[in-house]
């Protein structure tokens, strides 16, 4: 159990390339924290500098009370489950679970006292003794995070471990993961690429992009008041209604609509609003031209344009709508305001 | 269920019609391979044959379809009768040295390959591409291109008519280094970062992790470099005049080379010497063979 520190990290490769810009955060004890971004964001980068495996060029990253910028992966009291499980494939479950113990001197008695315990915990009893090429996908799975717990480390880092698995199995793993990690209590940091996993698993999500970390917050604030229009489009799927509109003395102009807004501004802005936010409503100020019809089930996604610009709507299953116009409303206070160049949050 | 079990057992019957058809394709592959096999095979037959009747016989008629009755006496001169002057060069003691030599070139050659390429692939070496280029090279360059320069190191080192003589220089070359370079560039970045954080120092994960994953790659090596040893001919004959040192490829030359004297050659027994030859690196391939394949073609891990 440790509280993770960073403090002014910066990544730059020897080719010159700067993978992560200085960036500063905290991790509490005991946290579960997504990293989450589009591929070459940076944040593997930043999970493998945590583990040891990549060098830090710049600034002080703090395990517990250690500064660990120069201690070996091994010492630094941590766990880390990979992507493609890196198991290793001549050696049985047990054998797996239990070279990291071994490599430390652990005793044979507490070592199977340890992997009996990891094991039941995973339900992994009836293949201690299998290799790994005869597991499926999501007990490879399971003895990944077997060898990460056993070694009762201070910090769990995951490097997309989900993503090798098919979409069932991903989402029960979420669970998994996650009531383990409750259980436990260790603090942990999750590297995904899907933001339902980054939603559903975190405590708290640090969204980045290009190297650089673009908000940090719970799931709820990332969601409802993203920090930029990078955020409101990567996060949610859909993803959040981004327009062009005009801004004025607490209105905000729009397709020939004045709507209110809480932030006072002037001049040209973007404007975000998610597809549940906008509502059918006969009485609804925005003329909305519904061309498609997205039948998902449990609800339905309209698309269509309102002037020129294209919006996405999401309507329960029970709202009768057809295409053709739809007048619509938007819930009050669900409109964020974005700068209309830089994109960051009004 | 009835029903359906009824179904299966009428497909039973109509699919197997008491009549087989031949298969012509079939009939034409099997031949083509008999025939190949026998050819290879004749020479063989013929060495057997050859070594089955007096060495009077073989001058008389040369090859014939008759088998002789000396193949005892024969085998018995080969293994143990000495030959040349120090009688020291048995066909046992041949046989050991052939042993040695193939087995220890192999050997060797694994171990020096496994760990150069160990050091080029995972160490940050400064002119570690270099170095392998270099390394490489040596492909361009084998034993016997490099002769004299070999003769003489070995020479000055005082390692003529040793052991160490016949398999340190063989062992020079590039081949076994660059196929275990090609594997462990295979092996997942992850396996090593796993085992990084499970604290396996460069050592231990050498040995605990790259060594186990190399075993079919090894066992494929070991087949190449023992037959390749063992079949070594040049070296040996300028490396070696003491007759105890020969190996079996070598010495069965000497005992031909009567020829030049008066005494009819003892075909009989060089002909089964040259048949005692072949059976080790056959038998390596054959139990090998399976671990043979897998190295060189099985890609998951």
């Amino acid at each position: 159990m440790a509280q993770v520190t960073l403090s002014g990290i910066r990544k730059v490769y020897p080719n010159g390339f700067q993978a992560l810009t200085t960036t500063s955060f905290d991790i509490p004890d005991g946290e579960f924290t997504v990293l989450v971004g589009p591929s070459g964001c940076g944040k593997s980068t930043l999970l493998r500098m945590v583990a040891g495996l990549e060098d830090i060029t710049e600034g002080e990253l703090r395990i517990g009370d250690r500064v660990v910028n120069d201690v070996d992966p091994a010492d630094r009291d941590i766990a880390m489950v990979f992507q493609n499980y890196a198991l290793y494939p001549h050696m049985t479950v047990r054998k797996n679970i239990a070279y990291g113990l071994k490599n430390r001197g652990t005793s044979a008695e507490d070592i199977a006292k340890k992997v009996a315990q990891a094991s039941d915990m995973l339900g992994l009893d009836d293949y201690l003794d299998r290799k790994p090429s005869q597991l499926s996908g999501g007990q490879r799975q399971r003895v990944a995070m077997g060898r990460a717990i056993v070694r009762d480390p201070a910090l769990f880092l995951f490097d997309e471990p989900l993503s090798n698995l098919d979409a069932k199995l991903r989402n029960q793993m979420r669970i998994e993961i996650k009531a383990l990690q409750r259980r436990l209590g260790v603090t942990s940091i999750y590297v995904t690429h899907d933001q339902v996993e980054a939603m559903t698993m975190a405590d708290r999500i640090i969204v980045m992009n290009g190297g650089k970390v673009e908000q940090i917050g719970t799931p709820a604030e990332v969601y409802h008041a993203p920090a930029s229009t990078f955020v409101a489009s990567f996060m949610g799927a859909p993803p959040m209604n981004l327009v062009p509109a005009h801004a004025v003395a607490g209105m905000v102009r729009f397709a020939k609509t004045s709507l209110a807004v809480e932030t006072h501004t002037d001049g040209p802005v973007t404007m975000g609003i998610r597809p549940e936010d906008l509502i059918p409503d006969t009485s609804g100020p925005l003329p909305f031209d519904v061309q498609i019809i997205e039948e998902l089930g449990a609800h339905r996604l309209l698309h269509g344009v309102v002037g020129d610009e294209k919006l996405t709507v999401h309507v329960g299953k029970d709202t009768d709508v057809g295409t053709g116009p739809v007048p619509l409303s938007v819930k009050p206070g669900a409109i964020s305001l974005f700068h209309h160049e830089t994109g960051t949050r009004l | 269920m009835s029903d359906i079990s009824a179904d299966t057992l009428a497909t039973d019957r109509s699919s197997a019609p008491p009549k087989r058809r031949i298969k012509w394709s079939t009939v034409v592959d099997h031949s083509v391979l008999i025939v190949g096999s026998l050819f290879m095979l004749l020479p063989l037959v013929v060495l057997i044959q050859m070594s089955s009747v007096p060495d009077v016989e073989v001058i008389k008629t040369g090859p014939s379809l008759q088998i002789g009755d000396q193949l005892d006496d024969n085998f018995n001169k080969a293994m143990f009768q000495a030959s040349g002057f120090s009688g020291e060069n048995t066909g046992t003691s041949m046989l050991i040295n052939s042993f040695i030599l193939g087995i220890g070139f192999a050997v060797g050659k694994i171990i020096i390959g496994m760990m150069a390429a160990y050091a080029i692939v995972y160490f940050r070496l400064r002119f570690a591409t270099l170095a392998f280029w270099i390394i490489f090279t040596t492909l361009l360059l084998p034993l016997e291109v490099r002769i004299l320069p070999s003769y003489e190191v070995v020479q000055s080192l005082g390692m003529l008519n040793t052991y160490q003589g016949l398999i340190v220089p063989l062992i020079a070359s590039a081949t076994a280094t660059f196929f275990f370079r090609q594997f462990f560039r295979s092996v997942p970045e992850e396996l090593v970062e796993a085992a990084r954080i499970d604290g396996a120092g460069p050592v231990k994960f050498f040995i605990d992790i790259l060594v186990p994953l190399s075993q079919t790659m090894i066992a494929a090596m070991f087949i190449i470099m023992f037959v390749f040893g063992w079949n070594q001919y040049l070296w040996p004959t300028m490396i070696t005049t003491d007759e105890d040192m020969f190996t079996l490829v070598r010495g069965i030359k000497q005992i031909t080379q009567d020829l030049e004297g008066t005494n009819i050659p003892e075909y009989g027994r060089a002909n089964l010497l040259a048949i005692i030859a072949i059976i080790p690196p056959v038998f390596v391939v054959i139990f090998f063979q399976s671990w043979f394949v897998k190295g060189l073609t099985e890609s998951d891990k």
